[in-house]
């Protein structure tokens, strides 16, 4: 399943790219958000992927039942996935508070900061 | 010997509180120091005469194998002595010639900055010290030049000056890492006895290359010569100081210090010695081409810095003892020359060599030294410069190849020397009382003393040349050709070659003064204005300054999508190779434990990515971003990540709302590009999502590390007591990772909250 894994991850990156490459600032957003996902899956399946064992430990036990999937992989995705969307909120805000300001959306027109 | 070279410094810092206080007897009070410091070396003459050198260490930084070692030798001696000593007359004289300066705190910081610099490089025993000590006086001649700062010309020539000399230190620098790596130490004390490993290491030629840049640059050999003349535009105290007797002679020193470590090869012999014969001629024609007394001083000291090295190129003994002599000879009469021409454009106020004429009844004691001087410059006996030109002579003569061609080269400058000698000291002293701007007068005793004692002291060693040579000339020949040299210096050889060659080219010398008014018209018309080498200098500082505009337009657009293009070209290159080069082998595509519905959400997630790229407005795009989400969020639980899965479903859902309120204020899509650039760019995404592919097949198989997730699932309940891992790693183990996490939540939501609330006011 690595093996497909690579390849999706693959496919969401060259999406990611090719959106953050354009000139309009919606399509940049949308590129983020695709980057955001490729990365994680990227971390989670470099860490390993394990079918049906989730890493919880049984009540009153000291010791998880066996192999479990990696944790430290999980926490670090956890983490990164709230950090993206703080990131996006902001950026689409801001995206929108500088398209009232300039009245547009093309980053070309909005090199200059005279307008 | 460390506070000797320190002290330098730490009068200099003095200085500007002492010349305030001082004014114009400044120079005199100052001058103890240099004065201190002859003597000082002058007390350890008798043990280097007997042979010896010294060595003193301090430890400086040990752990990078730097030490602050001072080597004492023949050669350093000479030269310690011709900067500590003509230091003590140069202080003096700029005392009195630029006596009312504002500016003279200033300058004697600068000065006596740069002859602790000077000292501390000749003195230098490890090649860092020594590489250190080198840029100070670029840094410090840069200074000097420039000291009329008002003045744009001065500017200009202070700068091209630095250009030149740091861009050989740069080479200089690479040259002593590599001399380092051949001769297993930085000590010159420990290299002059590894001279075969160095010859016959497989980098000799580059380092040897980067060394000769170093020399050459700052010694202004031909093509770097033309930064010397320009330097001219300091007070002449600073020219008869760094840009005659000492700084250039840095590069002389360098290559006689290094002969016999790196020398004495052929690939030494031809470049050293043929770069010094060019030097000399293009120094010898420029001086005659030139009318400025200054500049033919200047361009004289280009030949005589190309003699200098021309015989540090022949690499015999008697070159070693030419060398020396030559060398010592020329600072003596060289710096007399400057320091006359100083109080000539002092006192009367001319500069140019036709405007001048009969000075000799107004200012007899400089016309003394002046011409005293010129004789030793001419080579006429019994002047000490006669001696070494005998001595010239006898090593072109004598050099193991092309003895024939380097015997005229050195004729011919001869030849040229007279000419010189006849336009410094006869054309200003002799003929027509020529009106000069300022009623000549003679110059006051603080610039006359350097003069006359310099021009007495070519006398003297040139009526009594065993002074010299027993005192201190055998001993740094001897550290110059790395054996035991014994010079045996005379007036009277008898009647051989090289007298000979001494007649003939001061016959030719003579009829060449005769004729210069026509000799410097014919050397005028060459089109050196147009073809020099300052002219290559100067397009490539216009093709440098037109190559930063043009990479920091092609880099610095302003347009991000470039920025992100370059960024991903460069991460495609780099990654792509290190990844090509270190596993060569494609790995294996392993599907053993495909299960089908998985296949299925990973086609959907991959679909809906396209999707959101292919599609034609914003709401298709954004059900597509939202349909790739929740695919992530169903691998995560499928892969027992039932939390990452929970939080991304309520992320994603908050995404689709976000953008959906958000994005529709905004207007729709225009396609604004060409067909072209959209097949680049999904050339790019293509090829970025290949290299991560490529990158996470082969992580799989990589480990560098053992994980530490072990120790996690370990300590979980005994360490974090709680029973999910992942939950413990959180709030317990990486608590401040996930405290740093809520600090950005809540800074992004103050940004958004004032964002919105900014947009109610300006409504309002």
């Amino acid at each position: 399943m690595e093996t497909v894994m690579a390849f999706v991850v693959g496919g969401l990156y060259a999406a990611a790219v090719y959106m953050m490459l354009r000139r309009s600032i919606v399509k940049l957003v949308i590129g983020l958000v695709l980057l955001g996902n490729a990365a994680n899956l990227l971390i989670f399946t470099a860490g390993g992927l394990t079918r049906g064992a989730p890493p919880l430990i049984a009540e009153g036990a000291l010791l998880p039942d066996g192999a479990v999937a990696d944790p430290l992989t999980q926490a670090l995705i956890l983490t990164a996935i709230v950090i993206g969307f703080g990131v996006l909120a902001f950026a689409v805000v801001l995206i929108h508070r500088a398209y009232e300001v300039v009245q547009a959306v093309n980053m070309d027109k909005m090199k200059d900061t005279d307008t | 010997m460390l506070s000797a070279v320190l002290a330098g410094f730490v009068v200099a810092a003095c200085a500007p509180w002492l010349a305030a206080r001082l004014g114009a007897r400044t120079g005199w009070v100052l001058a103890v120091l240099p004065l201190a410091l002859t003597l000082y070396f002058a007390s350890f003459l008798p043990r280097i005469a007997a042979g010896e050198s010294m060595l003193f260490q301090y430890a400086w930084i040990p752990g990078l194998d730097i030490r602050l070692g001072f080597l004492l030798d023949g050669l350093s001696l000479l030269f310690a002595l011709l900067i500590s000593g003509i230091g003590t007359l140069i202080v003096i004289y700029a005392g009195g010639y630029l006596a009312g300066q504002r500016d003279l705190g200033r300058f004697y910081l600068f000065l006596l900055s740069f002859m602790a610099s000077m000292l501390g490089l000749v003195l230098s025993d490890n090649l860092i010290t020594l590489f250190v000590f080198w840029e100070l006086t670029s840094i410090t001649s840069f200074l000097l030049i420039g000291f009329n700062h008002e003045d744009k010309t001065a500017r200009a020539s202070a700068l091209q000056g630095l250009f030149v000399t740091v861009g050989g230190g740069l080479a200089l620098l690479a040259g002593f890492v590599l001399l380092a790596q051949a001769g297993g130490s930085y000590d010159l004390s420990m290299l002059l006895s590894q001279g075969e490993a160095v010859r016959g290491d497989a980098l000799y030629l580059p380092l040897l290359l980067l060394l000769l840049l170093g020399a050459f640059t700052k010694s202004a050999q031909a093509p770097f010569h033309f930064w010397l003349p320009n330097a001219m535009a300091a007070p002449t105290p600073v020219s008869a100081y760094l840009h005659s007797a000492t700084m250039v002679k840095a590069g002389v020193y360098l290559l006689a210090r290094l002969q016999p470590v790196v020398g004495g090869t052929m690939e030494w012999f031809w470049l050293v010695s043929l770069t010094g014969a060019l030097t000399l001629l293009v120094g010898g024609v420029l001086a005659l081409r030139a009318t400025g007394m200054k500049r033919v001083l200047a361009y004289s000291t280009v030949m005589a810095l190309g003699t200098l090295t021309l015989l540090a190129g022949i690499g015999t003994p008697a070159a070693a003892t030419a060398l020396v002599t030559f060398l010592l000879a020329h600072s003596l009469y060289k710096g007399a020359l400057f320091l006359c021409a100083g109080i000539i454009d002092h006192e009367a106020g001319v500069r140019d060599l036709r405007e001048m004429g009969g000075l000799r009844r107004a200012m007899p004691w400089t016309a003394t030294a002046s011409i005293i001087a010129a004789l030793s410059l001419a080579g006429v006996m019994p002047l000490f410069g006669f001696i070494a030109k005998e001595a010239l002579f006898e090593a072109a003569v004598q050099a193991p190849e092309l003895g024939t061609l380097l015997t005229v080269v050195a004729a011919v400058g001869a030849m040229f020397a007279v000419a010189v000698a006849g336009l410094v000291a006869v054309r200003p002293w002799f003929g027509v009382q020529a009106t000069t701007p300022r009623t000549p007068h003679e110059a006051p005793p603080a610039l006359l003393l350097g003069p006359l004692l310099l021009a007495a002291l070519g006398l003297l060693f040139g009526l009594w040349p065993g002074l010299a040579e027993h005192g201190l000339l055998a001993a740094a020949a001897s550290a110059v050709h790395g054996a035991e040299v014994v010079p045996a210096l005379a007036l009277w050889h008898g009647f051989n070659l090289p007298l000979l060659l001494s007649v003939a080219g001061l016959l030719l010398g003579l009829l060449l003064y005769v004729q210069w008014a026509r000799v410097q018209a014919l050397l005028q018309r060459l089109p050196l204005e147009r073809y020099g080498a300052e002219r290559a200098y100067e397009a490539l500082m216009t093709w440098m300054v037109d190559v930063a505009a043009w990479q920091t337009r092609l880099l610095q657009s302003g347009y991000l999508r470039r920025y992100i293009f370059i960024t991903l070209a460069t991460l495609l290159l780099v990654s792509g190779y290190a990844l090509a080069t270190r596993y060569p082998v494609w790995p294996a595509l392993d599907i053993s434990d495909l299960r089908f519905h998985e296949l299925v959400i990973a086609l959907v997630i991959v679909l809906a990515g396209l999707a959101a790229v292919k599609a034609r407005d914003r709401l298709a795009a954004v059900a597509a971003l939202g349909a790739a989400g929740f695919g992530v969020a169903l691998l995560y639980v499928i892969f027992s990540a039932p939390d990452v899965g929970i939080t991304q479903v309520l992320v994603e859902t908050l995404t689709v709302i976000l953008l959906v309120l958000v994005l529709f204020r905004l207007p729709g899509y225009v396609n604004t590009s060409r067909g072209v650039i959209h097949v680049r760019d999904a050339l790019m995404g293509v090829a970025v999502g290949g290299l991560m592919t490529w990158l996470l097949l082969e992580a799989r198989n990589v480990k560098l590390f053992p994980s530490i997730s072990g120790y996690f699932i370990e300590q979980s309940v005994p360490g974090g007591h709680g029973h999910n891992i992942v939950n413990v790693i959180l709030v317990d183990f990486r608590a401040l990772d996930t405290l740093g996490e809520i600090f950005v939540l809540g800074l992004a939501a103050v940004g958004v909250y004032a964002m919105l609330k900014l947009r109610a006011e300006d409504r309002r």
